[in-house]
């Protein structure tokens, strides 16, 4: 058992998870209820990591990370140090791969929240903010969580895209599903098949609490 | 509409199996990925007949013809494996070795001083001491040694040079040895040790620049390819022009060393 692969498995996860819930609500958001225009092509945009292959699309992550790449040389003059092969590397990579998982169920949820409920809330004197807050999140909290719960299986066991920007260095960027590849490549099933019994296990028991909390949270009242 | 439809779907799931009828299928390591082309180019130049290239790990190709995968010939970049799959009785014979693969330090061009045959790991050290001074962190790449013949080898290399240890903080794996030739040639590394077959070829020679590590440095890479059971005859056909002369010719002129006609026999 790859103890430090699990360990930055976990971590790339909740962090992925984190920084997308607030871009995965705005964009959600904005897709489901403003009206401008290009927003057809900004949906496309966002599925788009859902229809290219995880290595090609590592593969062009890989590319503009390199410091001699415009973004990976902003990167390096403002960090002082490059991103592939790096922990932030592969956040970077896994925020972009689970944008769809993220926005796609929050942008269903707030589609279904009947525009008049927000109009009546604005007309009885609420700000946009206070609206967001006390109508709408309730309503759309199974959404919310229901691409928490994705983002946080599908980070989990990424492989295509590490693979290609994170170089497999241990405690760094060798995450879980790295490690069992590995493990089967060298001929380890043992190792291989207990590893990605804990992977199904971890996965199984997000999946089941989120959406155990999400049937609770329906009826929230705040 | 619907009887021409399945007309279409079953026209389309047929259409590849017709095509490639009769035609066999050759499992083999990535480092031949250059050289192997242009030898079943040449075969078919010469003698009509065609061989479809799968070109991947040779620990997965091992695996998958353990398993009954339908090819007819493989050849893999470390003998051990070919040697497995005679003892369970999957391949014709023994097998032949075709090649000894040979390990390169791989850089980008302008990367920096290309180490000299005095000193094949000066990039390393030049890395570790930037490293060290706080200079930034340039990467290694090396094929993963857990299950990379050109991995293992280069593990060798780096022990033989007492540097292993200390450049652990700068080590990025690659799944094969084409990866860890793609990273080597990357912004954020300073070189890599590689297959010299990839380093010679055409992509890559424009790319990189590269410098032979002595061979003494780690076991040789023997290469062993073998007929799997009821291997038709054009696969046979290929076994035996991959033997010729000609194709020895080729495969040297891709950087594999030749072995000698004798070690051919039982390892």
């Amino acid at each position: 058992m790859d103890w430090s692969a699990l360990a930055v498995s976990l971590q790339l996860a909740t962090l992925t998870c984190l920084l997308l819930l607030p871009v995965g609500l705005w964009l959600g958001r904005a897709l489901a209820v403003a009206r401008f225009r290009g927003r057809a092509l900004c949906e496309a945009l966002v599925a788009l990591p859902l229809v290219m292959p995880p290595t090609v699309l590592g593969f062009y992550l890989m590319l503009s990370f390199g410091i001699d790449a415009p973004f990976g040389a902003l990167w390096q003059r403002f960090t002082g140090s490059g991103l592939n092969f790096t922990f932030t590397g592969i956040l970077l990579a896994s925020l972009v791969v689970n944008l769809p998982f993220a926005v796609q169920p929050i942008q269903r949820a707030f589609e279904n929240v009947p525009a008049n409920l927000r109009e009546a809330a604005w007309c009885s004197g609420m700000s946009p903010w206070r609206t967001l807050l006390r109508i709408e999140l309730p309503l759309v909290w199974p959404g919310l969580v229901s691409a928490m719960a994705l983002t946080f299986a599908h980070t989990l066991g990424e492989f295509g895209v590490i693979l290609m920007v994170g170089g497999s260095i241990e405690g760094e960027t060798r995450t879980l599903a790295i490690s069992i590849y590995d493990r089967v490549q060298a001929f380890d099933e043992r190792g291989a098949s207990t590893m990605s019994a804990m992977l199904l296990l971890i996965s199984l028991v997000t999946i089941g609490v989120v959406y155990g909390m999400a049937r609770r949270g329906r009826g929230l009242r705040v | 509409m619907f009887k021409l439809l399945r007309g279409v779907l079953l026209t389309m799931l047929c259409l590849p199996t017709f095509a490639h009828a009769g035609v066999p299928t050759v499992a083999a390591a990535s480092d031949l990925q250059f050289a192997l082309s242009e030898l079943a180019e040449r075969f078919q130049a010469e003698q009509g007949l065609e061989v479809r290239l799968n070109f991947g790990s040779s620990g997965n190709f091992r695996r998958q013809i353990a398993q009954g995968a339908p090819f007819e010939l493989y050849l893999s970049a470390d003998e051990a494996y070919v040697e497995a799959l005679h003892q369970e009785g999957r391949t014709e014979d023994a097998g032949v070795r075709y090649a000894i693969g040979r390990l390169v330090w791989l850089q980008r061009t302008g990367r920096g001083d290309l180490p000299t045959e005095d000193d094949p790991m000066a990039g390393l050290e030049e890395a570790l001491a930037a490293l060290r001074d706080g200079r930034g962190r340039l990467r290694i790449a090396l094929a993963n040694p857990e299950h990379a013949p050109y991995g293992v080898a280069a593990q060798q290399a780096l022990e033989h040079a007492g540097l292993w240890d200390e450049m652990q903080p700068l080590k990025i794996l690659g799944e094969n040895v084409s990866q860890a030739a793609q990273f080597a040639l990357s912004a954020d590394a300073r070189g890599g040790l590689v297959a010299y077959s990839l380093a010679l070829a055409g992509p890559l020679q424009e790319r990189g620049e590269h410098l032979l590590i002595p061979d003494s440095w780690h076991a040789p890479l023997y290469q062993r390819m073998a007929l799997i059971r009821g291997a038709s005859e054009t696969a046979r056909a290929f076994y035996a022009y991959l033997q010729d002369d000609e194709a020895r010719e080729i495969l040297a002129r891709y950087g594999f060393a030749l072995p000698d006609a004798s070690s051919a026999e039982e390892p």
